[in-house]
């Protein structure tokens, strides 16, 4: 345990240096998608009246609001761990103090989830001062972030641990990050799309939290019952740690 | 060569010598994509901007029904937003190529040292430079013409005439990404201009026509480089032409032309030291 | 008890043995070096040594405990510095030291109290505060031998400490070096230069793909491998072997490498005049001492220098 502290805290030194960018990008991204997709754009839908059944802005907030927890938490889980490994080194010099590897990973993971939540909460807050904020369950959406940011960061950990060349993190944006952003209920209901992609929609975890935020910022019911989502979150995780420490132990341990 | 030499005018040779010495440098890049094998990356960099058409065409456009064009028409969402993902993924194309690289190079690889180390001059490197990242958003933007066209979101003639399009967006960015290049400290700066593209993605008429927003978020939408890129492509992928076409067209050239000639001049003010 | 105890010490990656089989002993407060070129397994007995290798097969015990179970007790005891200079280049020399302390659980007051007097002890303590990016490689080298030393540790494990240092940069490590051991405190390092062996080191083993072919104090390795001078001579590049012949019997052994014949001798000049006594004409001649590389040259047949 005191490994485990011993390196948050070290991770968030460098955060302490580094803090700015990041709160820029994390921030302004999802407020610029607010304004730019969910008054303008979302204009023309409410004008309809279709299917969503909310405002088109309170519907895609909740859904950015779990994009956002994925982006950070997939992005801190590529490079900086990578960096660890080739670059800095971080890791090798934790490794020769007396922590364990599993410290090492377990402290860096709780560090990339608190990046995430400090980004959730942000946005949250913004979500609230448009409107788009309907729940007293809202504030739910917080764990649900962190737990999204869990799921789809911890395997990355292992995937980061194991590519030889940095250019292989596109490909977890173009066929992981990206389509899941646009195809996992964000922007429009999955039941819109053809069975195929649906079921790929399912499988994703995003449409999970995206289904659990939307439950807890709008009150609305979710698609299946909430257990069912948590668990699916957290089988991600069970699945995504075991993978992630044996790359860490391969590349620490031998 | 030597006959060719001699018969053309003095200046008119310094061009082609140049010209020659810029294609070098475009490819030395080229050489390096072979060898590098970034083609299966560079491949999946097609997809990219069909998930988005897809999602955001389709998938919001089945929520937003049609919108108008400046001629008063009206289009299915897809056919209206299909190409301004096209101009923008041009831009993001070419910013990612000539700022990333470019700053790369010249902060960490050090290369141009060596390239400049041999006759080719500044201007000439920037103009080398410029023509890989072109050609490679150039190959991106082919390729969606073409879907655009499967999809029945255009015609043949208007893919082709919004490709050399596409191309003057890809130049006219790369030239401006090139300049900031050369005033990019750190990594940290890319922060700052990944959101600044984001918000020009956003907010250049991208997703809705300009007119639904406020008139002078508006007017400072028209004065942004991309508004210009997403006007002219979707004149030509729409078939609307009118005479202010001339002013965007006018615009991205000026902007190609300015950039390129600052962006020349300060890494020849950065690098011959 | 020996701090350091390795038997039959092996370890494989794959079908490549990096270390096939070393017997080594270190005693406390001695300096130990490993001397050899790139690839014959030093960095692969340190990073078993400092416990973040499994031996494959072998018995290795340090403090007395196997560093497989008790890795953590005995990196507690243990300084180590990497290689690559792995600073967090983003933070200042105290923070780097202080970040690292909080591995070892030293409580934070006293940790920054230690930072300073390490920064003081490296002199870096006009640093303190500044970033890491900026400094030079050899203050670099010394931040990280600062840090190696912040839970005050009995054993300190250098690998290849001054590679890629300047010659002003290296006499400052060995110097603070040499105080450290001074104090107390054990000192295994690796390196492939002669002059850091000789320098730094009471007792050295020369490994070779992954074997020891020798074991002693750096002077009388030199007393039982080489002679006490060396003759170099140049003739030219090519017919190197015929001359050869013609100088057999002068010295106490002759080596032929590929730009110059290398003649051992008790008496250097001695050698020189015999040579010109023979009618040959050398185009260069240099007498010098014999050094560690004529003995890595004697055992291995190669030189060191890679």
């Amino acid at each position: 345990m005191g490994g485990t502290v011993a390196v948050l805290g070290h991770h968030l030194t460098i955060y302490r240096r580094v803090w700015r960018g990041s709160v820029f990008t994390s921030f302004l991204v999802p407020v610029l998608f607010l304004l730019g997709m969910g008054i303008s754009v979302g204009g023309y839908v409410d004008e309809r009246q279709g299917p969503l059944g909310v405002p088109y802005l309170d519907f895609i907030a909740p859904g950015l609001l779990m994009s956002t927890a994925l982006q950070v938490a997939v992005s801190e889980a590529m490079w900086p761990v990578f960096d660890g490994f080739a670059w800095s080194r971080r890791y090798e010099v934790m490794r020769t103090a007396p922590v364990r590897t599993r410290d090492i990973l377990l402290g860096h993971v709780a560090f990339v989830q608190l990046r995430a939540l400090i980004a959730v909460a942000g946005f949250l807050l913004v979500m609230t001062l448009f409107g788009a904020v309907h729940s007293a369950l809202a504030p739910l959406a917080l764990p649900v972030g962190v737990l999204v940011g869990c799921a789809t960061s911890i395997p990355i950990f292992g995937y980061s641990a194991h590519v030889k060349s940095e250019n292989m993190f596109a490909v977890v944006m173009r066929f992981g990050v990206i389509p899941m952003t646009l195809f996992a209920g964000v922007f429009f209901e999955v039941g819109a799309m053809p069975p195929a992609a649906r079921a790929l929609a399912y499988v994703s975890p995003l449409w999970h939290g995206v289904e659990l935020a939307r439950g807890a910022t709008l009150g609305v019911d979710t698609a299946w019952s909430w257990p069912l989502h948590v668990g699916y979150l957290l089988l991600w995780i069970a699945v995504g740690w075991p993978l992630a420490l044996r790359q860490f132990t391969r590349r620490l341990d031998t | 060569m030597v006959t060719t030499a001699l018969a053309l005018p003095r200046a008119a040779r310094r061009i082609d010598e140049g010209l020659r010495r810029s294609l070098a440098v475009t490819g030395r890049n080229a050489t390096l994509a072979r060898h590098l094998g970034y083609w299966w990356l560079l491949a999946s960099g097609f997809f990219e901007p069909l998930l988005y058409l897809l999602s955001i065409g389709f998938g919001v456009g089945a929520l937003v029904g049609e919108l108008p064009l400046p001629d008063g028409r009206t289009v299915p969402y897809a056919e209206f937003v299909a190409p301004a993902m096209l101009a923008s993924s041009a831009m993001n194309g070419a910013i990612a190529e000539s700022t990333m690289n470019l700053f790369a190079k010249m902060k960490h690889m050090r290369l141009y040292d060596a390239v400049l180390a041999t006759p080719v001059t500044p201007v000439e490197v920037a103009v080398g430079e410029l023509i890989w990242a072109t050609v490679r958003g150039g190959m991106y933007c082919a390729a969606f013409l073409v879907i655009m066209v499967a999809m029945g979101l255009t015609t043949v003639w208007g893919a082709l005439l919004a490709f050399p399009a596409t191309l003057l967006v890809c130049f006219a960015f790369g030239g401006a990404g090139m300049l900031l290049a050369t005033f990019m400290k750190g990594w940290q700066d890319f922060d700052y201009l990944m959101a600044a593209q984001f918000a020009l993605f956003l907010f250049s008429g991208t997703f809705a026509p300009v007119d639904s927003f406020p008139t002078v978020a508006r007017w400072l939408m028209e004065l942004t480089p991309l508004y210009h890129g997403v006007e002219l492509v979707r004149a030509a992928t729409t078939g609307t032409f009118q005479w202010v076409l001339l002013w965007h067209l006018a615009y991205l050239v000026a902007l190609l032309v300015v950039t390129l000639r600052f962006a020349g001049r300060r890494m020849g003010g950065l690098l011959l030291k | 008890m020996s701090l350091i105890e390795a038997q039959g010490l092996v370890k494989r990656f794959g079908d490549f043995t990096a270390v096939d089989g070393i017997d080594v002993r270190v005693e406390a407060g001695e300096a130990f070096g490993f001397l050899g070129p790139n690839g014959a397994g030093k960095s692969s007995t340190m990073r078993m040594v400092g416990c973040v290798s499994p031996p494959t097969d072998g018995q290795l015990r340090i403090f007395g405990m196997d560093p497989v179970r008790d890795g953590p007790a005995i990196r507690s005891r243990l300084g180590v510095c990497p290689q690559q200079d792995s600073l967090d280049l983003e933070l200042t020399c105290l923070e780097n030291l202080t970040v690292y302390a909080r591995y070892f659980g030293i409580p934070r007051k006293v940790a920054r109290e230690r930072a300073r007097e390490l920064l003081d002890f490296v002199q870096l303590g006009d640093r303190a505060d500044s970033p890491v990016e900026p400094l030079s490689g050899g203050m670099k080298r010394r931040l990280v031998i600062a840090r190696a030393l912040i839970n005050e540790p009995e054993i300190v494990l250098l690998d290849e400490p001054t590679t890629g240092l300047d010659p002003q940069a290296r006499h400052l490590v060995w110097e603070r070096l040499f105080r450290l051991k001074q104090r107390g405190v054990t000192l295994v390092l690796t390196t492939h230069y002669m002059d850091e062996a000789e320098q730094l080191c009471d007792r050295l083993v020369v490994m070779d793909a992954g074997k020891i072919v020798a074991e002693d104090a750096p002077r009388a390795l030199i007393e039982r491998y080489s002679t006490r001078e060396v003759v170099e001579l140049r003739f030219g590049l090519d017919g190197l072997d015929t001359y050869a012949d013609k100088l057999a019997g002068v010295g106490e052994r002759l080596e032929v490498l590929p730009d110059r014949i290398l003649l051992y001798a008790a008496d250097g000049d001695d050698a020189v005049a015999q040579v010109h006594g023979r009618g040959l004409t050398p185009s260069s001649v240099l007498v010098r001492r014999s050094t560690l590389e004529d003995v890595f040259l004697h055992l291995t047949g190669r030189t060191l220098v890679d």
